[in-house]
């Protein structure tokens, strides 16, 4: 019997997962696309390669989409910079000030919340932020406010929601990176007379900007595509562009519109990618 | 000034804390409110709120489906990821850094546009809404970080102990199951129950996918449609409690072989 040596699996092992993202990943994103062109004739969809959907994004009269658009990016933009200003203390404190043996628990409990339900989180900031909630009783015991008010369907509301999540993701990679920092450079820094704050300027942070980037495009990304915090916390009174998608396939199942909408949102995370990319790497350790 | 600077970090850690855990925490005393309002103020304890959560199929079913499409998902992606994992490492290709462009890219789509483009595709190709569908979304959206994270973890250091194996005599399949999977257990189920803990708790694509088999975000989603409740608060504790002990798992594990391998 002729012995045949099958091949082994370091030639075809990346073959099914490459196979499974091109069917299920990349032919629905090009199924989308074809789809942005298309018309809806008698409730029937139709391939017509019609640029309708798009015009329709810049002229609806009442501005709805472009306006949407806008909202999203400014809700993401002041997210990402919020949550990067509020967990790299906290990262470097997890770091740096908490004795090794500890770190690790610290750690982990730091980011537990980033385990529960993403809707029943932004759920549990509505009962926080309501008018008898905890922070409205706090600032009228402190004198602060003399009427409870109510925060929730805000945008207020959706950046808390968003910076809540987004800020233990920071955590996570700005600490990773901060870990891999070598002492020796610190200590170099020190020796050569620089004090605590002209080494972290000129060493510490520089070196943990890759560990910033990474948290910081996820964040961008992640958010505005997201549509549970905007839609539990923002409420109806502003709306952002994935509520948008969502109203058309819901409602109206106009999915040649919803797919136009959605190609411009990918439109502006390839954009945010290009931004970032240079500081992109992955690294095997 | 130099009290100051020793409490400041300590300060600022408790605040985050604070921050970080007080939806939770308020969640958690609301599932054992007294009265019908689900919001404060405070008229509890009970557990009648509970008593309703766990006699309610809706919400028994949606977590069996969770779990099932969870467990399932993690299951799939974690295999693919490996095997891709290794060939991408063991290997180098022409078109190496093309195929872990690929491989990586769903991580940067939003749940949303993927479960939309599938469910276009799906629809187009007349495979029906089920719990199925919702799987083969979920492979997708994890199988980036199942990949990453065992790709990551392929480095030199086991590719000599495989090397070793080989020139030992033993054979491609010896190696992979007897060095290769051994060495990377900890990666593996680290990666396995990440996966499990998004697919089982994501909304976007379980809610575009699934017509009568729903899972319990979605479950939840059409409670919360419907208005607050204090059932809504017992079983967002649930879904928390669950993920918790999942997560305690894996930590469990990597602690023990940490020690192990010291």
């Amino acid at each position: 019997m002729p012995k045949t040596k099958l091949p082994g699996l370091k030639s075809w092992g990346h073959a099914p997962a490459l196979a499974w993202t091109l069917l299920f990943f990349v032919l629905p994103l090009i199924a989308m696309l074809v789809m942005s062109f298309s018309a809806r004739i008698d409730g029937k969809i139709e391939l017509t390669w019609t640029l309708d959907n798009y015009r329709a994004f810049l002229t609806r009269a009442d501005g709805t989409f472009v306006g949407a658009l806008w909202n999203s990016i400014e809700v993401t933009v002041i997210t990402t910079i919020v949550s990067v200003l509020v967990a790299y203390p906290l990262a470097y404190i997890l770091a740096y000030k908490i004795p090794k043996q500890w770190q690790r628990f610290a750690l982990v409990l730091t980011v537990l919340p980033f385990w529960t339900s993403y809707v029943v989180r932004s759920y549990s900031w509505l009962l926080v932020l309501s008018e008898n909630g905890i922070i409205n009783q706090f600032l009228l015991w402190s004198g602060i406010l003399d009427t409870p008010v109510g925060m929730g369907n805000s945008r207020f509301a959706t950046v808390l929601g968003f910076v809540h999540f987004f800020a233990m993701l920071l955590t996570l990679t700005i600490y990773a990176n901060l870990v891999q920092i070598k002492e020796s450079y610190r200590k170099a820094a020190a020796d050569l007379g620089a004090n605590g704050f002209q080494a972290f300027w000129h060493i510490t942070l520089p070196l943990s900007l890759p560990g910033v980037a990474v948290g910081a495009f996820l964040t961008f990304v992640l958010a505005i595509g997201d549509y549970i915090t905007p839609q539990i916390l923002g409420g109806s009174k502003e709306m952002l562009l994935p509520q948008a998608v969502m109203l058309q396939i819901g409602r109206q199942a106009d999915f040649p519109l919803a797919s136009a909408l959605s190609m411009i949102l990918m439109l502006v995370i390839t954009a945010a990618f290009l931004v970032f990319a240079k500081r992109l790497k992955m690294e095997r350790v | 000034m130099k009290a100051l600077g020793r409490i400041a970090p300590w300060a600022y850690l408790a605040l985050m804390l604070l921050f970080i855990f007080l939806p939770v925490l308020v969640l958690i005393q609301f599932s054992f409110q007294g009265g019908l309002a689900p919001v404060p103020p405070f008229d509890g304890p009970s557990l009648k709120w509970w008593a309703k959560v766990l006699a309610n199929r809706k919400i028994t079913d949606g977590l069996t489906n969770s779990l099932l499409v969870g467990l399932g998902s993690a299951l799939v992606a974690t295999m693919l990821g490996f095997l891709a994992a290794y060939a991408m490492a063991r290997q180098k290709r022409r078109l190496s850094a093309f195929y872990q462009f690929l491989l990586m890219a769903p991580i940067t789509v939003s749940y949303l546009i993927i479960g939309m483009g599938l469910q276009i595709t799906f629809n187009y190709l007349g495979i029906s809404k089920s719990l199925w569908a919702i799987g083969i979304g979920h492979v997708v959206i994890n199988l980036p970080l199942t990949f990453a994270i065992l790709y990551a973890q392929l480095g030199e250091h086991q590719a000599n102990i495989e090397r070793a194996a080989y020139d030992l005599g033993a054979r491609d399949w010896q190696v992979i199951l007897l060095v290769t999977v051994p060495m990377l257990w900890p990666g593996l189920l680290a990666a396995f129950f990440i996966a499990a803990t998004l697919s089982w708790d994501e909304f976007v694509i379980a809610f575009l996918l699934s017509r009568f088999d729903v899972t319990l975000p979605v479950v939840i989603w059409s409670m919360l449609k419907s208005g607050l409740s204090p059932e809504l608060n017992a079983t967002g504790t649930l879904v928390f409690v669950i993920s918790i002990l999942a997560v305690g798992v894996v930590e469990f594990l990597l602690w023990r072989s940490r020690r192990s391998n010291v």
